[in-house]
């Protein structure tokens, strides 16, 4: 037992109605339906139900007054989504089984397999929109002391990090196991998870919110790389600077030197980086990475320049410096020696600079659940388990995650990722083994279900198990939603969503 | 906090009614009008139900005294004149084992006093209160609740059989049990009457000092149990033939008890893939098992 758990009343007061159980730990009440782990009012069956944007309520205040309209249909399936979230399977008595439920969408009779998968083989890849340094590639990723995963490539504006996997989590030590499955789990269901990273920084990552990286958070994404953000806003400085150096780790740009420039007219000033020219205005490693300006190691961007050409240079020439996401800049003018001096940025230089802030999305760490639908999963869903996978892959069958939308990596088997954030809060679990329980759910038409081998003794209607459901939540945008005919081959000639 | 909640199932026939741990389903046959009052009736009557009788739980978990116990509401009072007579034999029984069927009978009787139907029932979690009006007849398949459940045979009431009630009991449902058995179906009079019935002969449906049979104390399961430290069934091991006769024998001579003393119509028991069943002789409600001998109704039917 955690030290929390200790500190956690023996017995709870559940309020989902009104018989007010008092209910001891791994102890459920007299529904069955709500039962006390580890101190915390849990839901024990299997349902939560997604509610369409759009849609009206679905389940109406129960009426009691002879003047109330009857409806006849208060809860309307179609708009409503049975997910495979439930309370997690560590409750004792909880036996994970499939769902199968049907329900009718504009003429066409949908089942949709339910279940809670146990994934041994699952990770997650994490995007951290940051310039700053966080890593050499293929460091290990740590997480409690122990190696969780590993710094894979950086993309535009981001960082890349792949955590988790079989390896991790069955591979090595027990601890190495169960920290891993700890971590995905958290990390899954948008908890914050710190990190440190060998040779590199410590950072908290959070499923759609701003990383922190050694205790700072980030606040934006890079408007582009330092190339970019010169084409991008030469011509707002034009006339009312002589030089622009944005500084970035990866390719810092050069005004005077860029096409853009070029194309402005924009004279020659004998400034000079270090670092590796690659193509005109484009230079490469112009100091080392870390957190600093752009992604680098520096805190005075001067320390990229080597001395002006005294050739072309002239006293007054005004330079602006500034990072790829506006945070740091910095305005100078040459002396008579033809060093920089740092003076106060002119009022009329300040928009561009704003600009590029403004230009930067919010700097956020996203995160994609990353699983294979293994025998046995697939197994509770038909007797003949390669027919679910060929069905998907026939664009019959659409797999989902709590709802959310899974992309089905191509090749063999079901191998899907999903953004963990278009999740129902708290959809994820764990069992000892150690493995992640994940809500799966398969969604098609009840002809192409029985066709698969398809449980069909097992189907309920939605609306039955739409009173079952413990929680309600507003699904995510309508063109994702499980059941659009889009999502289907047979519902892709006459478009449309229902 | 839920409110109830209502719902038609699809084909709009049955009305599905929940609220915390009760779920209703209702269906009932006469003109549309007729049905759609009877609706409203149940809907109206079930929303204040359950807080009905959170107001006097207390009382009603507690063991039922032979006579005179004050509860002030309509269910209570139905659930205590339904335990009564058992409490009055000197058996332990709390007013909650007649908790299901008498929420059952009381929508069944606001239908019924607001609305004309020929035949209408209240299913609450398998304890069934029946309205048959003349020449209707109601049949209801028994499911013997195993690790696989097994069709465990058809039960056919007639407009004329004694029978306006059904329950089954056991130890794989919500509710825990003193004793070892898959399943007892009951039919009586009421269903608040076939409820606390099926919960006894359940209870009796046993192996006392068996090895094989797991119990542990009511509270350890659930802590508020109105069993409170009675040792309640969690498990059960391998039996021979022989003892889940024995154990079946023990239930049916509870069954028969109750049959003579006119508190029930028939039961049958199952444990184990054996079953047994106590019905009346002749005019009555029949109760027939898939190859099953047709034996005398008192004696026990391997099936």
């Amino acid at each position: 037992m955690s030290e929390a758990a200790m500190h956690k009343p023996e017995k709870i007061r559940c309020d989902a109605c009104p018989v007010m159980c008092y209910i001891a730990r791994g102890q459920a009440g007299a529904c069955d339906r709500y039962a006390n782990h580890d101190g915390e009012l849990v839901r024990v069956d299997p349902l939560l139900v997604l509610e369409r944007a759009r849609a009206e309520a679905h389940v109406v205040p129960f009426f009691s007054g002879e003047e109330a309209s009857w409806q006849g249909d208060i809860i309307s399936p179609g708009d409503t989504f049975v997910t495979a979230v439930g309370a997690g399977t560590t409750y004792p008595d909880y036996k994970p089984a499939p769902f199968i439920v049907s329900q009718e969408i504009e003429g066409v009779d949908m089942v949709t397999v339910v279940t809670e998968g146990i994934f041994s083989y699952c990770g997650v890849k994490v995007k951290v929109d940051t310039d700053r340094h966080l890593g050499p590639e293929c460091a290990a990723v740590r997480a409690d002391g122990e190696q969780v995963g590993h710094v894979t490539t950086a993309e535009y504006g981001s960082q890349m990090l792949s955590l988790g996997g079989v390896r991790h989590l069955t591979g090595g030590s027990k601890k190495e196991g169960r920290v891993t499955c700890d971590m995905l789990m958290n990390l899954c269901n948008g908890e914050p998870v710190e990190f440190s990273i060998d040779g590199g920084s410590s950072i908290v990552v959070a499923a759609n919110q701003a990383p922190v990286i050694n205790g700072v958070a980030e606040e934006r994404m890079r408007v582009g790389c330092g190339s970019a953000t010169i084409g991008m806003f030469a011509r707002q400085w034009h006339g009312l600077v002589d030089e622009v150096v944005v500084v970035d780790d990866h390719i810092t740009g050069v005004l005077s030197e860029h096409q853009a420039g070029k194309v402005l007219g924009i004279e020659e000033t004998g400034i000079r980086i270090k670092g590796r020219r690659s193509t005109p205005g484009r230079y490469f490693q112009v100091a080392e990475p870390g957190t600093g300006w752009g992604g680098t190691d520096i805190s005075d961007p001067l320390t990229i320049l080597d001395p002006f050409n005294p050739k072309v240079a002239k006293p007054g020439l005004r330079l602006l410096m500034v990072s790829t996401t506006g945070e740091q800049s910095g305005y100078y003018v040459l002396d008579d020696e033809l060093k920089p001096v740092e003076q106060e940025l002119p009022a009329a230089l300040k928009p561009s600079v704003e600009r590029i802030a403004e230009n930067c999305e919010p700097a956020l760490s996203t995160v994609l659940f990353m699983a294979g639908a293994g025998g046995s999963l697939r197994a509770g869903a038909t007797e003949n388990p390669v027919k679910l996978t060929r069905s998907v892959k026939d664009m019959l069958t659409y797999v989902s995650c709590g709802g959310a939308p899974a992309y089905v990596w191509p090749g063999g088997g079901i191998t899907f990722m999903a953004d963990v954030s278009a999740m129902p809060k708290k959809a994820f679990g764990y069992v000892p083994t150690p493995a992640i329980v994940a809500p799966i759910e398969f969604t098609m038409r009840r002809e192409d279900y029985a066709a698969l081998g398809g449980h069909m003794g097992a189907i309920v209607e939605a609306s039955e198990a739409l009173m079952k459901a413990g929680r309600r939540e507003s699904g995510h945008g309508q063109s994702a939603w499980p059941t659009a005919r889009r999502h289907y081959r047979w519902g892709q000639d006459g478009g449309g969503t229902p | 906090m839920n409110a109830p909640v209502a719902a038609f199932l699809p084909g709009g026939r049955r009305l599905h009614l929940q609220h915390g741990p009760i779920d209703l389903i209702i269906e009932a046959w006469g003109g549309a009008a007729e049905r759609d009052r009877a609706h409203r009736a149940a809907i109206a009557r079930f929303d204040t139900i359950l807080n009905e009788l959170v107001a006097e739980l207390a009382l009603l978990r507690r063991p039922c005294p032979p006579s005179g116990l004050a509860v002030k509401g309509v269910v209570a009072r139905r659930m205590f004149a339904a335990v009564q007579p058992f409490a009055a034999d000197g058996l332990f029984v709390t007013p909650m084992a007649a908790v299901a069927g008498a929420v059952a009978e009381e929508v069944l009787d606001h239908m019924l006093s607001a609305a004309d139907l020929d035949k209408a029932y209240v299913n609450n979690g398998g304890d069934i209160a029946l309205h048959l009006g003349e020449g209707e007849r109601f049949d209801v398949a028994m499911i013997a609740l195993d690790a696989m459940p097994a069709d465990g045979g058809r039960v056919t009431i007639e407009a004329g059989d004694p029978v306006r009630g059904i329950a089954t009991s056991g130890r794989h449902g919500r509710s825990i049990s003193l004793g070892i058995a898959d399943s007892v179906t009951v039919l009586a009079q009421s269903a608040a009457m076939a409820d606390a019935a099926a919960t006894l002969i359940a209870n009796a449906v046993d192996l006392p000092g068996h090895p094989a049979v797991m119990r542990q104390s009511a509270t350890s399961v659930r802590h508020d149990s109105d069993l409170g430290e009675r040792l309640v069934v969690t498990g059960l091991g391998a039996l021979t033939r022989n003892e889940i006769d024995a154990a079946l024998g023990r239930g049916l001579a509870a069954a028969v008890d109750m049959r003579a003393a006119g508190r029930i119509a028939a039961a049958a028991l199952f444990l184990r893939g054996r079953s047994m069943v106590a019905e009346a002789v002749g005019r009555g409600a029949t109760c027939r098992l898939p190859g099953a001998l047709q034996v005398d109704g008192l004696e026990a039917i391997p099936a």
